[in-house]
């Protein structure tokens, strides 16, 4: 016993992804020094300043990562999925009603000096449920009974969250999709996901008739191709038929509701955003502003950046929210193409590794859930990097790890660290 | 070959980083425009104000115009160090408060981000020119031109309200026009044209660059937006007429109207004691003392205040026992100091003579006389009861407007009040009440209530013989149409042939001459032709109201005023000449009574305020 212990404390843990973890916060506590940095501020460690609160985020995220790790047997975390899903809708509800205001959304709690958002927690316990739900015995997604209780699983604390207006954390759950494809869903779902979208920025950006063309030649190239693969009169034919007829129907439904779900659905500052972001608008001063500024902090970078603490843009603070949702304009601006090529590739090279210990781990829980903190990992990177330069519309969540927050620093700390908790332990005793 | 499902995730994400990496070498290598906004650094936004539209009198005299003034603005961001003290004199600032003011900047910086905030407010031209001279020695700060109001004469001050900065109430109801340190109009026209006057905002986008200074305009100013002015506004006011009417009412507690009955404009509106021009451009200082003011300056009595009409309604009472049929001017009933409405209860009057007709009636205001015909009116066999026809009789008392608003352009227009026989039925019980009950109606007394604009308005139904406009403020001007309400004529129930009856009585009361027993005597001015009716009005507050209407000339009037001084006594010895000084200097540019103006001028009756 005492013997395994030893043993898995040298190479049972995951330390490559304890290192890429460390590398990026220190990163982002750069950062964030940066991104506040004048002349008068010396010390980094300053605690009024943002750059020394991120400082004690950090210890106590470290304090947080070594609990799970030692402290805390993984066994408990498939016990407490289902009681912690729950406490956590009903704060994800609460809030509503007793939350404080947040840049336009209500879903903060303000506990003295320490505010946090329930979202960022509900993001750890949804995948621990849903883990916990996908992995048992005979559970398949091809059973509607099953893929229900997914949706279900999945879908409350999504509607809750986008009931507290926060877009970005809800859109963050339809990453889920990729666990739900590793683990048996027909692919078809993410093709036509894909094609709603691209359909949806069509219609936008040209007209209902130009889309439907698309979608005409799209329907008929399947028609073409199932006549040539399916014979006559066969029920595969007759169901492939049926099928395509409701897609497109479906799919023209969407198109012709396009109009509306964007004018009358959408809030006016998103409709905006979309809007700035397709390039139908040009609003430099107003929400075009940020995008704008954030893209001449980045494009000014040029490969090797100007420079720790030298960006002119950050510290003129023309670019809003620098330390939070746009830090990657200082990276972008201090650190260059170079520094951002190096921060994607931490990125990739963190999830790329959680998805192979992920499929490498025998117990399908510990692969569920390290498929859902990938996918979380991956959509708030997509979203936040995409926002900063112009390909995604302005959405507010924080970069994993970096962003400014104690908040959003703990809950993706606590997110990873149970996964290498769970890998570890199967390490450990098989 | 089949691809592993985990594989084709692994290598999706390395698409999209892909993606990432190819935009991000676009904007940072590839593309060199960014590099070039950064140099230039960011955009700013100048805003653009509006002059805010001119105030004009009817014969095209600035009642409000504008002055150029400058607010310093700042933008602490930008502060770099700088000599605070040469700061502070080139804005005859206390250094103290400076670096208070920089201090607080400094501390707050975080939440300041890169805004641009109001350092100081109002500084003259004069002032400006100074700062101007150094304003490359002070980083961060720079001038922007406001507008303020400014006042060429002390005329309406009550009328044309005051603007201040907008409250947090204005910036909720219309958040894209109204921003933090913008103005608004508060009160009188300032307010109710409020939209007219303001304009529209403009703004310019420039380019800065990373020291901050401005480079050039952003795409060539073409998402600029230019400023549109205020609309000017004309009113139907007489500058000089109305700050003649406030110099006669120094001192006094009341109102002076003057219309022109033939289209029912607003030449002079007095309200007093009321507030100075010099006051309104700057009413933040002023406004406690102001509303701790016993005498009530921002009170509009013309408007807001209901009084009873006194003996100027004995007009009205006389028109309808005309039209009923009930009295014609031959018409004689006796007096003998008054009027016993029961067997020992008596309506009073002065010494005069009697028996007398309706003529002399008005000149002398008879109360006796005016008894008779409303215990007439009211006991007419063409109506069931008292009740029905004392309600025909407030049917014709509200035809001449009295009893609802006017509906002036004043928003805080009140209607007076004229009872209905429900009234009397709830005091005395149905069928329990008849003529003597409501007696003292017929002498404008009781339990009616009118305000100063109402009864101006009838001495313009006098002047017009029978119709009116309702009385406005605010002409049509290029760009500014008035609402068609004050374009429709509306008539009273009485026809215009019984109008000339009556106004020979109040020809008389003026221009009888003396020992002919009019009241209005002194309203006399030989050529004008003043016809007037005067009232003494009960006021529970101590002495009578002083009461007056007038129209002149007597054919084609251009002029119907209205005096009304509180506890001044009686009608004829104060709101009477006040009156006619009024009209004579309206239709002839002076006065021929140079010592009756003198005592008129300096008279006071102790009002608080004045």
């Amino acid at each position: 016993m005492l013997q395994g212990t030893d043993r898995g404390l040298r190479s049972s843990i995951d330390w490559t992804l304890i290192a890429v973890y460390l590398v990026l916060v220190l990163i982002g506590w750069l950062n964030v020094y940066a991104s506040i940095h004048t002349p008068e501020i010396s010390s980094p460690l300053d605690f009024s300043l943002r750059s020394g609160k991120q400082f004690v985020w950090i210890l106590t995220s470290f304090a947080l990562a070594a609990i799970i790790l030692f402290a805390i047997n993984p066994r408990l975390w498939e016990v407490l999925a289902a009681p912690g899903y729950l406490v956590v809708l009903v704060l994800l509800v609460a809030v509503i009603f007793l939350g404080t205001g947040h840049k336009g959304s209500n879903s903060w709690f303000s506990i003295g000096p320490v505010s946090f958002q329930p979202a960022e927690i509900s993001k750890i316990t949804t995948s621990l449920l849903l883990a916990m739900v996908m992995s048992r015995q005979a559970f398949s997604l091809s059973k509607w009974k099953d893929l229900r209780i997914v949706l279900l699983v999945l879908g409350l604390p999504m509607l809750v969250i986008l009931a507290e207006n926060e877009t970005g954390s809800a859109l963050v759950y339809t990453g889920m999709l990729f666990v739900l494809y590793r683990e048996g869903l027909s692919g078809i779902f993410l093709v036509l996901l894909a094609l709603a979208i691209a359909l949806f920025i069509l219609t936008l950006k040209t007209s209902v008739w130009v889309s439907l063309a698309v979608l005409g030649v799209i329907a008929l190239g399947y028609l073409l191709f199932m006549l040539r693969h399916t014979r006559p009169l066969s029920r595969e034919r007759r169901s492939s038929l049926w099928l395509l007829l409701l897609a497109s129907g479906l799919f023209a439904a969407l198109v012709f509701s396009t109009d509306f779900a964007f004018n009358k659905v959408l809030q006016d500052h998103q409709r905006l955003r979309i809007e700035v972001l397709l390039g139908m608008k040009d609003d430099p001063t107003g929400v075009g502003y940020n995008v704008r500024q954030s893209m001449i902090a980045i494009g000014s970078g040029g490969f090797f950046g100007k420079g720790f603490t030298n960006g002119t843009q950050n510290t003129g603070g023309f670019v809003p929210e620098q330390s939070t949702d746009f830090i990657f304009c200082t990276v972008g601006e201090e650190w260059g193409f170079f520094g951002c090529l190096v921060v994607l590739v931490l990125y990739g090279f963190l999830i790329t590794r959680i998805i192979r210990d992920a499929d490498r781990s025998r117990e399908s829980f510990t692969r569920i859930y390290g498929y859902c903190v990938a996918s979380c990992l991956f959509m708030h990177l997509f979203i936040n990097i995409g926002m900063t330069i112009g390909l995604m519309p302005v959405i507010g969540i924080p970069l994993p790890f970096l962003s400014y927050g104690g908040s959003s620093l703990w809950a993706f700390t606590i997110l990873l660290f149970i996964f290498i908790a769970l890998y570890r332990q199967e390490n450990k005793y098989f | 070959m089949e691809i592993r499902r985990s594989d084709r995730l692994v290598i999706g994400l390395w698409v999209v980083i892909a993606v990432l990496l190819v935009r991000l070498f676009a904007i940072q290598i590839i593309d060199d425009s960014f590099k070039e906004s950064a140099e230039n650094n960011s955009m700013v936004r100048y805003t653009i104000y509006p002059p805010r539209g001119i105030i004009y009198d009817r014969n095209g005299e600035i009642l409000v115009g504008n002055r150029i003034c400058y607010d310093i603005m700042v933008t602490p961001k930008e502060i770099t160090a700088f000599d605070t003290l040469a700061l502070a004199s080139a804005l005859d600032l206390d250094p103290d408060w400076v670096r208070s003011q920089l201090k607080y900047y400094r501390e707050y910086r975080s939440r300041i981000g890169f805004r641009t905030l109001q350092f100081v407010k109002q500084v003259s031209a004069e002032k400006y020119m100074k700062f101007a001279e150094h304003e490359y020695d002070f980083p961060g700060f720079r001038g922007q031109v406001r507008s303020v109001r400014e006042y060429p004469f002390n005329a309406g001050g009550n009328l044309l309200g005051y603007v201040s900065e907008v409250g947090p109430k204005d910036m909720e109801r219309e958040p894209d026009v109204y921003k933090s340190g913008d103005y608004i109009g508060k009160t009188g026209l300032e307010a109710a044209r409020e939209k007219d006057l303001r304009g529209e905002k403009g703004y310019h986008i420039f380019l800065r660059d990373s020291r901050n200074k401005v480079q050039s305009p952003y795409k060539d100013g073409e998402l600029d937006k230019e400023a549109v002015p205020g609309k000017d506004i004309v009113t139907t006011i007489d500058a000089h007429l109305q700050q003649y009417g406030q110099e006669l009412m120094k001192g006094k507690k009341g109102s002076l109207i003057a219309l022109e009955p033939s289209s029912g404009e607003i030449l002079a509106m007095v309200s007093s004691p009321g507030i100075d021009v010099e006051v309104l451009s700057n009413m933040g200082a002023h406004y406690a003392s102001l509303a701790a003011d016993p005498g009530r300056p921002m009170f509009n009595r013309t408007v807001q205040a209901s009084y009873p009409p006194g003996s100027v309604f004995k007009l009205v009472n006389g028109l309808i026992g005309l039209q009923e049929g009930v009295l014609e001017p031959w018409y004689q009933y006796p007096c003998s100091r008054g009027y016993a409405y029961t067997k020992n209860r008596k309506l009073g009057c002065h010494a005069h003579r009697s028996p007398l007709n309706l003529n002399e009636a008005v000149m002398m205001s008879c109360n006796a006389y005016f008894c008779y015909v409303l215990k007439n009116l009211l006991e007419n066999k063409k109506y069931d009861s008292v009740d029905d026809a004392f309600d025909k009789w407030r049917e014709y008392v509200l035809s001449f407007g009295f009893g609802q608003k006017l509906g002036s352009d004043f928003p805080s227009e009140l209607g007076g009040n004229i009872p209905t026989s429900k009234r009397y039925d709830k005091i005395y019980g149905r069928k329990r009440w008849k003529t003597s009950n409501v007696i003292s109606l017929s002498i404008g007394q009781g339990e009616i209530g009118a305000t100063p604009l109402q009864i101006a308005n009838l001495a313009a139904i006098m002047a017009n013989r029978g119709w009116w406009y309702i009385p406005h403020i605010v002409k049509d001007s290029e760009g500014v149409e008035i609402d068609a309400r004050f374009k429709q004529k509306h008539y009273t129930l009485v026809d215009t042939t019984h109008f000339s009856k009556v106004i020979q009585g109040m020809w008389m009361a003026v221009n009888g001459g003396p020992g002919a027993g009019g009241t209005a005597g002194m309203a006399c001015v030989p050529g004008l032709d003043i016809c007037g009716k005067t009232g003494t009005a009960q006021n529970p507050h101590g002495a009578d109201n002083s009461v007056f209407i007038c129209f002149a000339p007597r054919e084609n009037p251009k002029i119907a005023v209205v005096g009304y001084i509180e506890n001044a006594g009686w009608g004829g010895s104060w709101a009477c000449p006040l009156a006619s000084l009024l009209i004579e200097k309206y239709l002839t540019g002076g006065t021929t009574r140079p010592d009756l103006e003198t005592r008129m001028l300096n008279t006071s009756f102790n009002v608080a305020g004045n």
